[in-house]
């Protein structure tokens, strides 16, 4: 019993563990320094990415609230592994922080919420997880305390993700009082397509719609990833709306399959908005992280086609395009981390002349923004290919002709980007710019990351066979 | 106690909820803002009460959401406050319309 409940939590327990540690350091009046505790954070973050691989059971724990099994411990391996990224990138801007334990507690407590999320088998378990994943997020986009923007930047968060997850718990009292149950296997079976569970299926869209930015509900985030701190505009970005698309993927697919056709054209109309809207906004910002908020709600649009699919090719792509769009946009963001932390420059003006200044830097921004914009040998491409191909599934062949003009849309400004690094002279470019090696190992691993999905079969593969 | 037909107690809570969504989209005062979502919360919390009293007396599933929620809630509402007074620090100001530096 306490073998199984060890060998299950396994990675739970490792982030509790990190999370306790350091709370104890920084209660403890001991001088240990920075760099030390950011090592040991990332060594036993990349144990925990290790060991997600063996010993793999499934089962479910406190009476059916949380379940794992192969698959789930794969998502949470994604989750951990984009984690353990980001806290190799953000090295130089927190080995001289003052309050670096935490800006971990936070984070790794966000990221603990979430494991617990994409565990939950009730509705219960799931909300207190989804909480748990968002509150400290919201203090987190606080973390550069003088700075304007950045408190402004946490109380646009704090409102709009406690007003969406009022709405989402108006969905489930709803539900509640239709089923009298909260457990995901009961729902299943005992949820019929009346009109009060649609209107309760419908809160429960736009509470997720508000989490994984779809149009609607997207007006948080552009300002919220402008002015959050860069690693943590990368983790909302890529971790956190990963999470949640893995979430509504087994909800939607497990719970609510009995209004299938109602939730299909739901999601068909805010795939084609998102897109739309994504794109047409991202074409004009002149903010790096600005854009990538925005190239971040089209990219939501390419998911939600996948999940338009309803079949096991719809699940395995959107956790393939997970994987990728970790990849990718986290090389995106390291480079632009790397530049704000050094310089402080985040316009997309300020990058003219970047590849005579910095050759290296700048291909790796590059095939980050072609891998974003899916072209061929990277592995966005394929990302995109599994995406679409799981949408056409369906039959609804406008969904993808619109999905295919909106990916020439969006090379556009990916490739404006490239044009100005490139080509564009520049009387000051940004100087060059030490890397150090902890962001150099973040960035080689995105980019081998990129180039190696992209040419092995192998990974969609390994999810595929999870999924069936 | 069971004289009050169940419909007038969703009425109510039904209410409030709509009630916190205009104060949200209304109010000017950050405060009043974190009030109004204190009040939808509490609509859902009248929601899982009488769902659980007169359709399920038998189990307390809603009984024990009720108790999350309220507690969450305060959790939300201490970390809302504190970027409240951050906020006040940098801008002098509680006011919404003081936090539009970020638009478009």
């Amino acid at each position: 019993m306490v073998n199984d409940f060890l060998i299950l939590m396994k990675q739970e327990l490792v982030i509790t563990l990190i999370i306790f540690v350091l709370l104890f350091v920084k209660l403890s009046n001991k001088d240990t320094k920075n760099e030390t505790l950011i090592n040991f954070v990332n060594i036993l973050l990349a144990l925990n990415l290790v060991s997600g691989f063996f010993m793999i059971r499934e089962g479910n724990l406190f009476g059916d609230m949380f379940h794992t099994d192969e698959l789930l411990t794969l998502e949470k391996n994604l989750l951990n592994l984009g984690t353990l990224i980001i806290s190799l990138q953000s090295y130089n801007w927190l080995k001289d922080h003052k309050h670096m334990p935490e800006f971990y507690i936070l984070m790794l407590s966000t990221l603990l919420g979430m494991f617990f999320m994409i565990s939950s088998n009730n509705l219960l378990m799931f909300y207190l997880a989804l909480e748990l994943s968002t509150i400290p997020l919201a203090a987190l986009a606080n973390f550069d305390l003088e700075k304007r923007r950045s408190s402004e930047a946490a109380f646009k968060m704090i409102v709009s993700s406690a007003f969406s997850s009022g709405l989402l718990l108006f969905g489930i009292s709803l539900v509640y009082g239709a089923t009298g149950t909260l457990n995901f296997a009961a729902l299943s079976t005992s949820f019929t397509s009346t009109p009060l569970n649609i209107f309760a299926f419908v809160l429960l869209i736009a509470g997720f719609g508000f989490k994984i930015s779809a149009v609607p509900f997207h007006l948080w985030t552009a300002d919220v990833y402008e002015g959050s701190p860069v690693p943590v505009t990368s983790y909302l970005s890529v971790i956190s709306k990963g999470a949640i698309l893995f979430v509504l993927v087994s909800v939607l697919y497990k719970v609510f399959t009995p209004l299938n056709e109602s939730w299909y054209n739901m999601l068909f109309i805010i795939s084609v908005l998102t897109m739309i809207i994504g794109n047409l906004f991202a074409l004009r910002q002149q903010n790096m992280k600005r854009f990538l908020a925005f190239s971040s709600i089209a990219q939501v649009g390419f998911i939600l086609i996948g999940i338009t699919g309803q079949s096991a090719e719809g699940s395995a792509s959107v956790i393939y395009f997970v994987l990728v769009y970790i990849f990718s946009n986290l090389a995106a963001f390291g480079v632009i981390n790397l530049i704000s932390a050094t310089t402080g420059k985040e316009n997309i003006n300020d990058y003219k002349g970047f590849y005579k200044t910095n050759p290296r830097l700048s291909w790796v921004l590059a095939i980050a923004l072609f891998s974003l914009g899916g072209i061929p040998p990277t592995a966005g491409f394929f990302g995109k290919f599994f995406l679409l191909l799981a949408g056409a599934g369906r039959g609804n062949y406008l969904l993808i002709s619109i999905a295919a003009l909106n990916m020439v849309i969006s090379l556009y400004y990916y490739l404006r980007i490239i044009k100005a690094m490139f080509m564009d002279a520049n009387e000051n470019p940004i100087e060059d710019v030490k890397a150090g090696w902890s962001p150099k190992l973040a960035m080689i691993i995105c980019v081998t990351g990129i180039i190696i999905t992209g040419l092995a079969s192998g990974a969609y593969q390994y999810i595929y066979s999870l999924v069936k | 106690m069971a004289d009050i037909p169940i419909s007038h107690i969703l009425f109510v809570s039904t209410a409030l909820f709509f009630i916190g969504m205009y104060g949200l989209f209304t109010r000017r005062n950050m405060i009043t803002v974190l009030m109004s979502i204190e009040i939808i919360l509490n609509s859902v919390n009248i929601n899982f009460v009488v769902f659980n009293k007169y359709l399920y007396p038998d189990r307390l599933d809603g009984i024990f959401f009720t108790i999350f929620i309220i507690t969450i809630a305060a959790a939300e509402a201490a970390v809302a406050i504190a970027i409240i007074i951050n906020l006040y620090r940098s801008h002098r100001s509680i006011d919404v319309e003081s936090a539009e530096e970020m638009k478009y």
